[in-house]
């Protein structure tokens, strides 16, 4: 793991992305080509089959640390990863071996399935071995979550740098179901690898437009549609084969069975964008995300559920027809294919064109969107009428226009301490509203101020806490924030009766008291009101 | 028959009765005794100072003029009631624990140590005890330090590959003691070049007799340029300033116990960070308690209900003392800016 733990600390050592590049480079030039692979696993989410639970972990640490559980505890809460944890809670190795990072994740796989008392030898073994930064990779090798700053792009660029394969190529290549197990390094990145037919393309990812379209130029150059609220999926149907991939390049098709049906009518070679919903065939419109959100965690799905909330594919781009790529091609003529292949379809078949949204200009547009949330959307998509299906995010031709978020004030009730970049600062707080005369809390938020802000909450959570429960401190409710939020949804789980879609902290309102907060009933109003 | 204890923990600091004085006092008093000179102890505005000869000089420089007298180390002073005596704490050049014995009972206040020996600073050196007021500023398991020498040649390896690379090496470090430490720690590379705040402290260490390398002051003339490859020592609110910009090509690093923390080191965006402390690590506590052979241990600043939890489980009469002693160990934040 010598060569892997060097470029560990090179990625983790710097925030400059040319230093980045050229460490991957380094590695995957240099590295042995069974680590490569491994390592492009990694980076991309993949792990080794786990071997062992995260309290059997903490538990072995412990006891190899002679010390409580309790206090590991504490020092977990202190330093946000339990594989950092752990290999800093352990006592130096006596002497330090380096097998490779292949070795290493071929014995932790032989390890699945095996007695308590074996997986525990083995473990304690390899932390009685290695050193600190190598424990820590090993740990993370169990328990998953690497994160290096590096993303799928940067990856690909050194890859490409390194091998003179062309990146577009590789992002694709580097897609879908492939296992580091049962494929090597050439194959993988030479195309030979096998599961290349159910293969999905690198998705095109739009950026946030900020301000108002103006700055975008003639209405006649863009193409708006909804933007749905459901999950992105590639539809893929090859002779023999239909599969559906979420955009977190999981393979869904089992999930919803209702799309089996397309491999009968869609011609061969045929590849589809859209957004997966739960959809109300009564009204012809989506479900709330809630309605779906019961399907997506289910890989057996009851019939029951099947008939409240069935799925449908909204389609929006043709990626490949006939067998042929399309994603070079402007938008249009995929826009034009994609129509004509759906509208041979029979109309009971629960895919659809997304559709258009036609007018006269910007200001109509604008007026468009404000009624995006009665048609259960977010908002709007603009696409440049003259754009490829690019791979990844590309600033400039693919734009989301969302609603802004419905807002309130709310008082923080508690605080706890964040996780790896945010450990030991105060970054996640509950929130209530007034209900009388009583505070209720409604939320959770974790994100949406400066570093500088969760110092300075941090710092007074420390001064003022009334109470602790393990990591979580009580607080006076005093500090108020406005709370941003997408929708609002009945919830018999919540104390308050509801639940929020992404919730966040739009900004800290020094200036407001907290007798001025918002209330329950306010919610409620809201709720109903949404769900009239 | 319960005695009155020899110290007790008053809003201005810990006191004692018996002699009528207090050890570093966060608000004015008539007589305090100081373990050491960092700003959070030795406080201004007392009318009276009782610290060792070593720790007077910067204690004068900082507060300017203030009356006080010094003490060697093992020297017995009789004030009222009890006998106090000032041993060596380790954790930075002068810096003392303050024992107080009143008939045969010995309480020990350890101000900040460490225990491991760093060459510059009088080495740590455990007094027999029935109370130890011990600070825990790293009191969590998973503060183990590494052998001094080893982290002294990543600093020397990693200043080397920069000057290689046609930078300077620019490292983050309190200037009163971590600053002095590497200095004496460091291989010889290149020149080492200081920031004003480190000067002033080595200037006055230097005329004391503490062998430190030799440094030039950075400043108009004195700089990556006319010093390619050089080190620079400088307070850590000097890093990603306007003052390092004028270096030219350079790395940045830090040198603190919280560099041991991963998460703590990203939300620097630091690229390196050196783990030094001039704290005593989780090891180093238990050992330097335990060396005491004392029975109760008050916790001042630092992981206080996880570390006095923890000695409470070992058998010790733990209890946590509110003090205003700074670098919270919760707030690294603070800690890190300051």
């Amino acid at each position: 793991m010598r060569d892997f733990a060097t470029l560990f600390a090179a990625l983790d050592g710097t925030t400059k992305t040319t230093a980045k590049l050229a460490a991957l480079t380094h590695y995957f030039r240099t590295a042995a080509e069974e680590d490569r692979l491994w390592t492009i696993a990694l980076l991309s989410g993949r792990r080794p089959k786990r071997a062992v639970t995260a309290t059997e972990l903490r538990e072995w640490a412990a006891e190899a640390a002679g010390l409580p559980l309790w206090l590991f505890e504490e020092s977990y809460a202190m330093v946000g990863d339990l594989a950092e944890t752990i290999a800093l809670i352990l006592p130096a190795a006596a002497t330090e071996e380096s097998p490779s990072l292949s070795d290493t994740i071929r014995a932790l796989t032989a390890l699945t399935g095996q007695p308590v008392a074996a997986r525990k030898a083995a473990i304690l073994g390899w932390w009685a071995r290695l050193g600190t930064t190598e424990r820590f990779l090993f740990n993370k090798l169990i328990t998953g979550g690497f994160r290096m700053g590096v993303s799928q792009g940067l990856m690909t660029r050194a890859l490409s740098t390194a091998t003179g394969v062309d990146e577009a190529a590789l992002a694709h290549r580097l897609m879908g179901d492939w296992q580091p197990a049962t494929t090597s390094f050439q194959s993988l990145i030479r195309d030979e690898g096998e599961g290349t037919a159910s293969r999905p393309y690198p998705f095109a990812l739009a950026s946030p437009l900020e301000e108002g379209p103006e700055a975008l130029g003639d209405p006649a150059d863009w193409h708006a549609e909804w933007k749905w609220d459901g999950i992105r999926g590639q539809l893929i149907h090859r002779p023999g084969l239909l599969a559906l991939w979420s955009r977190g390049e999981e393979l869904i098709t089992d999930r919803f069975p209702e799309f089996a049906p397309l491999a009968d009518f869609l011609p061969g070679g045929t590849v589809i964008d859209g957004e997966v919903l739960a959809w109300d065939r009564v009204n012809h419109r989506p479900l709330p995300f809630a309605d779906l959100q019961k399907r997506i965690g289910r890989k057996t799905v009851p019939k029951k559920l099947l008939l409240e909330a069935p799925a449908r594919l909204l389609a929006y781009d043709l990626l490949e027809d006939g067998g042929r790529d399309l994603r070079n091609s402007p938008f249009t003529e995929r826009q034009a294919r994609l129509a004509a292949i759906l509208s041979d379809l029979p109309p009971d078949l629960p895919l659809s064109l997304s559709p258009p949204i036609t007018c006269a200009d910007w200001a109509d547009l604008a007026a468009t969107r404000q009624t995006a949330r009665e048609r259960q959307a977010e908002g709007l998509m603009l696409k440049r009428k003259s754009s490829p299906y690019f791979t990844g995010r590309k600033r400039g031709d693919w734009w989301k226009w969302k609603l802004d978020p419905f807002t309130l004030d709310a008082v923080m009730l508690y605080a706890q301490a964040g996780h790896g970049r945010r450990a030991n600062l105060y970054t996640d707080f509950t929130f209530a509203v007034r209900d009388g005369n009583a505070l209720v809390p409604f939320t959770k938020a974790y994100s949406g101020l400066t570093d500088a802000e969760f110092a300075e909450i941090t710092r007074w959570v420390q001064k003022n806490t009334l109470e602790r429960f393990g990591p979580v401190r009580r607080v006076p409710p005093e500090l108020v924030f406005e709370i941003g939020f997408e929708g609002i949804q009945e919830s018999p789980r919540h104390k308050s009766g509801i639940a929020l879609r992404f919730p966040r902290m739009i900004r800290w309102r020094r200036d407001k008291p907290v007798d001025e907060i918002d209330t329950l009933d306010g919610l409620r109003d809201l709720l109903r009101a949404t769900r009239a | 028959m319960a005695k009155d204890p020899v110290l007790t923990f008053t809003d201005r600091g810990i006191y004692c009765p018996a002699g009528d004085f207090f050890i570093d006092p966060w608000r004015p008093v008539d007589q305090a005794l100081i373990t050491h000179g960092h700003s959070d102890h030795a406080r201004w505005g007392h009318r009276r100072y009782l610290a060792t000869h070593q720790a007077l000089p910067v204690m004068r420089h900082r507060l300017g003029q203030i009356e006080a007298q010094g003490i060697a180390y093992g020297e017995s002073l009789r004030i009222g009631g009890v006998t106090v005596s000032f041993h060596p704490a380790g954790h930075i050049p002068g810096s003392a624990q303050i024992a107080v014995e009143r008939s045969g009972e010995v309480w020990v206040v350890s101000g900040d140590y460490k225990v491991e020996p760093d060459g510059l600073a009088e080495a740590f050196a455990p007094v027999p005890c029935h109370a130890f007021i011990s600070e825990c500023t790293f009191g969590l398991p998973v503060f183990r330090w590494r052998p001094q020498a080893v982290v002294m040649n990543e600093v020397t390896d990693w200043w080397a590959a920069n000057a290689a690379a046609g930078k300077v090496s620019i490292l983050g470090a309190y200037s009163l003691g971590k600053a002095q430490r590497l200095l004496a720690g460091v291989g010889a590379v290149g020149p080492i070049l200081t920031h004003g705040a480190v000067e002033q402290v080595n200037e006055i260490l230097r005329n004391q007799g503490y062998d430190l390398p030799a440094t030039i002051r950075a400043g108009q003339g004195v700089d990556g340029r006319t010093h390619p490859g050089a080190l620079v020592i400088a307070p850590p609110s000097a890093l990603g300033s306007a003052w390092a910009r004028k270096f030219g090509p350079a790395e940045e690093a830090f040198a603190s116990g919280w560099m041991a923390v991963r998460g703590i080191r990203r939300r620097r965006a630091l690229g390196t960070g050196f783990v030094v402390s001039d704290h005593a690590d989780f090891p180093g506590l238990l050992s330097a308690i335990r060396a005491t052979g004392c029975e109760r241990v008050f916790v001042t600043h630092g992981y206080t209900a996880p570390f006095r939890r923890f000695l409470a489980e070992q058998g010790y009469d733990a209890v946590i003392v509110a003090t205003e002693y700074g670098e919270e160990p919760e707030e690294p934040v603070e800690t890190i800016e300051s």
